[in-house]
């Protein structure tokens, strides 16, 4: 119907888009391009899980992706028939490539949720084209994250300490500790995130069981899609719980990083001992979690031809939230240095000082021009709708943001309150085989998801298009906005068919 | 607009006719506007065991079935309370209670003191009550979801007719079901044909 004129732009040979991120406030920008018919996003959408064979590309990053999870199986397998040893870690930094790891995956995650949930509670119809790669990433993230506390506590066999087992040496957790709410928080966010990811596919699951041919596909989304047929008294309680999950993962989404900043802010070592730090490393994982949304939606949208669902328009509204998060981090680099001077805490100032201009001076410049110079580019419209040139900027804010860990940890340890324990931390090749293989876990589970799961939330972008409003077609009846809906008055209802239905076994189906 | 009003015929189960066991009537819509105006109707000639299946929530189509707010909110408000509840208890018990249980074991708490710190540290607990807070209401909450649902089930009548299926992709329908009182398969049958429907079929229990 109504919809904002679309021209063509060629940025690059072969690179065709189309763009719609013209702003019209009378007209409403169409999220779905080239389509009017419901049927079309389904068949656009399902056609990368129905197809024989994926492109090429897929192969190809999946071989890689392999390998590297090869490569993690073995780097895993040394450190714990060797011991951490393995590691460069050296007394003062006790901590390093693991954690910085760590809380880099953990911050990727919160981008995924903050689409699903966070945008949703703000009613922002274009996250349904993203929502549901975007949660597949926060979980595979989150799983990467998982990894590396697990095998950095030396002895692995005794991780389940971590958890309040009932034992014969009447043994508990420590609970004032941050490390222990650590435990809590990642694991409830893994399990609230998986669940969220998994109810908002099942009814997209449904779709690809009802469209499947072999056996094999008939019985595998079959089983997963829980036998839901569209039903609306379904319909009305499921979303009603996808509210819920929505409402109740948005608190938990900005606790999850607070509660691992305060793995370092609750301690007394200058430089981890601010109060800035849970809404700075919140600030920091949506802004890494977003850049790599665009990382993974720029070859994925290109790849599977998904550029009429996953448009112009949603990359460049992604790139803004950037650029703000962006501004944010920047400012809380600031505000540190500030209060580092301003508290008149002799390490505390030391600490940062020596961050930007101490042994490690070139990775705090890295995170600087990598997090907080660059972003500032995307205040350009040509380059926030640029595909080329927003891939490259996310891929430097994704390496800024796993500088800003590394900054954060190691150069807080290594100089800490005794300059004769100082140390200078290296990496391994363990350390750096570590870290590549987490990079290839995370490829391997993103890439077998786009191949045979429904990579956008079908039903959802169909509940956004026009046609999906039955005021679009002409419904007038039981308007909800108060108008007489006297003209579809059926002419054949006897008085007492008008009686309110009621519940239970004979009365219709249950009102719960 | 119809001469074969259903609230006229017989209130019966439809056993008049011989015939193999109904599950009911699918009547086919092909867009969102045409099953609400349907809907309407179907609702007003007061049938209880019917309902509307679509690709996607229709927007209002609740408020033209009639149907109720579900009292999952509640639930799932209690479930968070059970949550905190569970959470405080947990690390008061192991971290600060010197007294024996029955959890499957019998378990002893281990009064931990930290820096002099009281043995009940609210503020420290916080985040793990918060937790399990979180955890109990989402899982209830879905959970419930499914349960209230009747899922999940794996096979379904409807799912064996071939045009129903059309309705996780582009297709819009309308169920009645054969155990209604109203239910009377020739005449519910013209009843929905009346209403618009681009088909409609007789679906097998």
């Amino acid at each position: 119907m109504s919809s904002l004129p679309v021209n063509r732009q060629t940025a690059l040979p072969g690179f065709q888009e189309t763009d719609n991120t013209a702003e019209n406030p009378g007209v409403r920008a169409p999220l779905v391009l080239n389509m009017d018919r419901f049927g079309q996003v389904t068949r656009q959408v399902c056609q990368v899980a129905e197809s024989k064979k994926p492109p090429f590309a897929w192969y190809a990053a999946f071989a890689v992706s392999l390998a590297l999870v090869g490569l993690l199986g073995f780097c895993v397998n040394y450190l714990i028939f060797t011991g951490v040893g393995v590691w460069g870690l050296n007394n003062p930094v006790m901590w390093a490539f693991d954690i910085t790891n760590f809380v880099f995956w953990v911050g990727i995650g919160h981008a995924g949720t903050l689409i699903s949930a966070i945008l949703f509670l703000f009613r922002q119809k274009w996250r349904t084209g993203i929502n549901r790669f975007a949660e597949a990433m926060t979980i595979f993230a989150v799983i990467c994250a998982g990894l590396f506390p697990g095998i950095h506590v030396g002895r692995v066999w005794l991780a389940y300490w971590l958890f309040p087992i009932p034992n014969q040496m009447d043994m508990w957790p420590q609970f004032r500790s941050p490390l222990l709410w650590d435990v809590f928080a990642v694991s409830t966010y893994f399990t609230v995130s998986f669940v969220f990811w998994f109810v908002g596919m099942v009814p997209d699951l449904a779709t690809l069981r009802d469209r499947a041919k072999g056996r094999i596909q008939q019985f595998a989304y079959g089983l997963f899609a829980l036998g839901w047929r569209g039903s609306n008294r379904h319909w009305h309680r499921y979303e009603v719980a996808y509210l819920l999950l929505a409402a109740l993962s948005t608190p938990l989404v900005l606790s999850v990083h607070s509660v691992v900043s305060f793995d370092f802010a609750v301690s007394q070592v200058p430089g981890w001992h601010t109060t800035i730090f849970p809404p700075y490393f919140v600030a920091g994982a949506i802004f890494s979690g977003f850049a790599m949304v665009v990382t993974l939606a720029v070859p994925a949208r290109q790849l599977f031809g998904l550029k009429d669902l996953i448009t112009l328009r949603h990359l460049d509204n992604m790139n803004k939230i950037i650029l703000v998060t962006g501004c944010m981090v920047g400012y809380a680099y600031s505000m540190e240095f500030f209060i580092a001077w301003y508290s008149g805490a002799m390490y505390e100032r030391f600490a940062f000082v020596n961050r930007a201009f101490g042994q490690y001076w070139w990775a705090y410049w890295i995170m600087v021009s990598c997090n907080v110079i660059t972003p500032q580019l995307f205040w350009f419209k040509s380059i926030r709708t640029s595909i080329p040139i927003m891939f490259a900027l996310c891929l430097v804010v994704n390496i800024g943001m796993w500088f800003e860990r590394f900054v954060i940890i190691v150069t807080s340890l290594a100089n800490d309150f005794l300059p004769t324990s100082w140390d200078f931390f290296t990496p391994t090749w363990v350390d750096m085989g570590t870290m590549m293989g987490a990079f290839g876990l995370f490829g391997t589970l993103f890439l077998l998801f786009c191949r045979y799961l429904p990579m956008i939330a079908m039903a959802e972008v169909k509940a956004t298009m026009p046609q999906a409003n039955p005021h679009w077609s002409g419904y007038e009846a039981h308007d909800d906005h108060g108008h007489a809906g006297g003209s579809a008055k059926p002419s054949f209802a006897s008085p007492d068919a008008l009686r309110s239905p009621g519940s239970g076994p004979d009365g219709g189906p249950s009102a719960l | 607009m119809t001469t074969l009003s259903p609230t006229t015929a017989p209130v019966t189960q439809g056993n008049q006719i011989p015939r193999k066991r109904l599950y009911g009537i699918v009547a086919e819509f092909h867009d969102p506007a045409a099953l609400m105006a349907a809907a309407d109707k179907v609702r007003m000639a007061g049938f209880r065991w019917w309902d509307c299946h679509t690709p996607f929530p229709v927007h209002g189509l609740d408020k033209a079935m009639g149907i109720k707010r579900t009292i999952l909110p509640v639930l799932v408000f209690g479930a968070g309370l059970t949550g905190t509840t569970i959470g405080f208890c947990l690390q008061a018990f192991t971290n600060a209670a010197s007294f024996s249980i029955w959890a499957l074991v019998w378990v002893t708490g281990y009064p931990f003191l930290i820096s002099g710190k009281p043995l009940i540290s609210m503020p420290a607990f916080i985040p793990v009550m918060f937790e399990l807070t979180i955890l109990l209401s989402a899982l209830s909450a879905v959970g419930i979801m499914f349960l209230f649902n009747g899922l999940p089930r794996w096979n379904h009548p409807l799912l064996s007719n071939k045009r129903f299926l059309r309705v996780t992709d582009d297709r819009f329908f309308i169920v009645i079901e054969s155990r209604d009182p109203r239910f009377f398969a020739s005449r519910t049958e013209q009843f929905l044909k009346d209403l618009g429907a681009k088909a409609v079929e007789m679906v097998e229990a």
